[in-house]
């Protein structure tokens, strides 16, 4: 084990040099690039011994892992923004052939207006491609959740391909002290990638992504389904593995932060969490008992755990660094949802910031708070500036 | 020199069998033979086209090889992702093999496919060309040629059929400085099959174009399939060539062409040609063999 | 082919019987293509050489050698395109109608 002072980018990289994939394909894009970057480095200084193919766009990164993990090798890629909306179509491939590729995404704004800093628009669209979605909040957690991320992708009672978040620059670009696991450690705990029967091989070979007809469809679709939910316990199980043997744990799939008493609660994801616990700490001290969400997975949804954790709340915003125009944050829709399923009426509420790469400063997070107290702003679901003009 | 292959001397196996394809479709008869020279050893992928329609419906799987459906641009790509990932798990010189028609080549595909020739990895490339999307019915693609009708270039009152004119797939590809790319025709079928077999060995890249008439969306009889594939090299409307060590080669280079004529009048897709029309083509066969007589001879 | 059998088509009661993914064991062929035939090619071995040309243009593989070097059609999966007929240069393939 050592220490390395490392951008979370050059975290991911680590990761992936210590998860041994067999190949890497990847085309570059901002902020996404010094991770490839690295993991070049690693395989041309012979420290990483893989196939690294230079494709030639994101829609064949995606495909060209497709094509390597049908045959059984451990796949990464990574993206962002634009370049994850151009392979969007094959995702679903991915999740419906059960294929176990990880990938990293830097979330990024989507055009237009153009703009290559951090919010998590881009992701959003790939919601309900069957893949896994992790999100991290540093560099430490962001190499730490990639070796999970094959482990969880690869096992058997999941079986499907995992996205792990990364907030553009925020963490991409931002240096911080990282222990990087030993190797012979990190064998121990991800094994070699499984043989598995529903992918190709010499021994017994399969078609696949075959087509099924409207009698058979549903039926497919709702197994994938099925197994998906699988990927929130066995996450779970994985941190704990991953906790007894490195000593970090993240807290599953919903971590929460002063939550034991809390009466109101900001739900996030990503980086942002880092200025909300500065906010909750700050609120305590003026007595206000505030608690933070963390939401760590958001396929499959941890709707169970969320209202184990929001059970005792009065009020909850949830800040969502994306916005689904027309309608409301994707987050707090999710959100909502697991709310209504549970019959409880907590008072909820939406704001949304650090669209574009907007900085989101300690005040707006601490007055979405007061706003479930002092009722400023009537509105549910409104921008972070309004926070201050309100 | 490995032997010719012929009838003959390729594996009785069928690797190909109870696929869905229309009656007399020379897709199929291309992959069928292609397969006897690939073998059981080739994966192969496919996009989302008539022959990944015809073979993949469940439960009824036609392939008997590894096989693999891939998005519709990404059949170079996903046919190279599957030789890397056999090469990284150990295995030596694996056969991935991609299978597109002239749509999912010429139009959405060729991207995927110039970045996978360029990554220079060893992998076979087929494109059976019937000159249409046929499995959405017949629209035109880039290989669509000078004035046939298609469900989306059809001859009407103003404009009588395609007015554009076929992508030459078969240089596109050899400049980018491919190991080894070959026309052929399911009407010369020895020539096809031996050029399979030098794309087998051939240690790179390897890209094969093969004529593939579709009796569905052309308009004609399927018994007439094979016959039509070797009528339009016959005529100088198709020729067979192949591009080796950085050269070009023809195959076949007739003093005389018979003429297109009889060729077009068996297609329902070009019964509304005047007689223009069929000197304008005439005149495009004409262009292109002074080029490859000037060039390839 | 000769003598090839089909596979029984799998019977979906329960999700549990799904194969997993979207994949499925490789040449699993459940039915035949014998009723999409208007006419039926027909061998007539009096005339027939054995040139392997019918067996050479089928798209479907359809045609086969026995041992005695005859060729012979597998009725299941033959859809009766007739290009073995129309290739066939002594005329030795009939094209009939389907009773």
């Amino acid at each position: 084990m050592n220490d390395k002072f490392l951008n979370g980018n050059e975290a991911v990289a680590y990761g992936v040099l210590l998860a041994k994939p067999h190949v890497v394909a990847a085309y570059p894009i901002t902020p996404q690039t010094k991770a490839v970057e690295k993991i070049s480095q690693f395989v041309q200084d012979g420290d990483l011994d893989c196939e690294y193919m230079h494709v030639e766009s994101e829609h064949s990164a995606m495909a060209c892992s497709i094509g390597a993990s049908s045959v059984g090798a451990r796949t990464f890629t990574a993206t962002s923004s634009q370049g994850l909306l151009y392979m969007l179509e094959c995702l679903p491939y991915a999740s419906g052939a059960r294929l176990p590729i990880v990938m990293m995404n830097a979330n990024r704004a989507i055009a237009t207006p153009w703009n290559i800093y951090g919010d998590q628009m881009d992701i959003m669209y790939a919601l309900n491609s069957g893949w896994v979605q992790l999100f991290v909040e540093d560099a430490q957690e962001a190499l730490d959740v990639t070796l999970q991320a094959f482990k969880l992708a690869e096992h058997k009672d999941v079986l499907a391909p995992v996205v792990v978040n990364l907030d553009g620059f925020v963490l991409t670009h931002t240096y911080e002290k990282v222990s990087i696991p030993a190797s012979s450690e990190v064998d121990a705990f991800l094994p070699p990638i499984a043989k598995y029967d529903h992918i190709m091989s010499d021994e017994h070979p399969m078609s696949m992504c075959i087509s099924a007809g409207n009698h058979q469809n549903q039926g497919f679709k709702q197994l994938q389904h099925e197994a998906l939910f699988n990927a929130e316990g066995v996450f779970e199980t994985i941190e704990r593995e991953f906790s007894t043997q490195f000593g970090r744990a993240y807290g599953g799939a919903v971590d929460s932060y002063r939550m034991d008493d809390a009466e109101i609660a900001m739900l996030t994801t990503g980086s942002v969490t880092g200025t909300a616990r500065v906010v909750v700490d700050e609120l305590r001290r003026e007595g206000i008992k505030a608690g933070l969400i963390k939401l760590r997975m958001v396929r499959p949804f941890p709707t169970k755990r969320l209202l184990e954790v929001v059970a005792d709340l009065k009020g909850l915003v949830v800040f969502d660094k994306n916005v689904s125009f027309g309608y409301e944050g994707t987050i707090f829709t999710n959100v909502n949802s697991a709310l209504m399923q549970s019959g409880k009426m907590l008072k909820v509420e939406n704001v949304i910031g650090g669209l574009g790469g907007r900085d989101i400063p300690h005040h707006e997070i601490k007055s979405a708070y007061m706003n479930l107290i002092d009722k400023k702003n009537s509105k549910q679901v409104r921008f972070s500036d309004e926070e201050v003009t309100a | 020199m490995s032997q010719k292959l012929n009838v003959r001397n390729i594996t009785e196996n069928e690797y190909f069998y109870g696929h869905k394809a229309c009656g007399g479709c020379g897709e199929s008869l291309a992959l069928r033979l292609a397969l006897k020279v690939l073998g059981d050893e080739a994966y192969l992928s496919l996009p989302a086209g008539c022959m990944a329609a015809v073979s993949f419906i469940y439960p009824n799987m036609a392939f008997k090889n590894n096989a693999i459906i891939t998005p519709f641009a990404s059949t170079a790509a996903v046919t190279t992702g599957v030789e890397a990932g056999l090469r990284a798990l150990g295995k030596k010189k694996p056969l991935a093999v991609g299978f597109a028609g002239d749509g999912g080549t010429a139009d959405i595909g060729i991207q995927a496919l110039s970045g996978a020739i360029d990554r220079g990895e060893k992998f076979i490339y087929i494109c059976t060309d019937n000159e249409a999307y046929m499995n959405t019915g017949i629209q035109k693609s880039g290989l669509t040629p000078f004035g046939a009708a298609t469900t989306t270039t059809p001859a009407g009152r103003e404009i009588r059929g395609n007015i554009n004119f076929k992508k030459n797939m078969f240089e596109i590809v050899a400049a980018h400085g491919i190991t080894y790319a070959a026309t052929a025709s399911i009407g010369y079928l020895d020539d096809m099959i031996n050029k399979i077999q030098k794309a087998k060995d051939a240690d790179g890249p390897s890209y094969i174009h093969i004529y593939a008439p579709c009796p569905t969306g052309w308009g004609c009889g399927s018994e007439i399939s094979v016959d039509l594939g070797k009528q339009v090299v016959d005529n100088g409307l198709w020729y067979l060539a192949e591009y080796e060590n950085g050269e070009f080669k023809v195959n076949r280079n007739p003093d005389t062409f018979e003429p297109v004529a009889p060729y077009l009048k068996r297609q329902g897709r070009f019964k509304h040609l005047e007689e223009s029309d069929i000197t304008m083509i005439e005149s495009i066969r004409d262009q292109k063999w002074e080029y490859i007589r000037n060039n390839w001879v | 082919m000769k003598n090839f059998k089909m596979s029984p088509k799998p019977v979906l009661k329960s999700l549990n019987d799904y194969p997993m993914g979207s994949s499925m064991p490789s040449f699993h062929i459940t039915e035949g293509n014998a009723g999409w035939r208007v006419y039926r090619p027909v061998i007539n071995h009096e005339k027939c050489v054995s040139c392997y040309r019918c067996y050479y243009v089928c798209p479907d593989g359809a045609i086969h050698k026995e041992e005695d070097n005859s060729f012979h059609v597998d009725y299941d999966f033959c859809k009766g395109c007739g290009v073995c007929a129309h290739e066939c240069k002594l005329k030795a393939i009939d094209m009939v109608k389907e009773a």
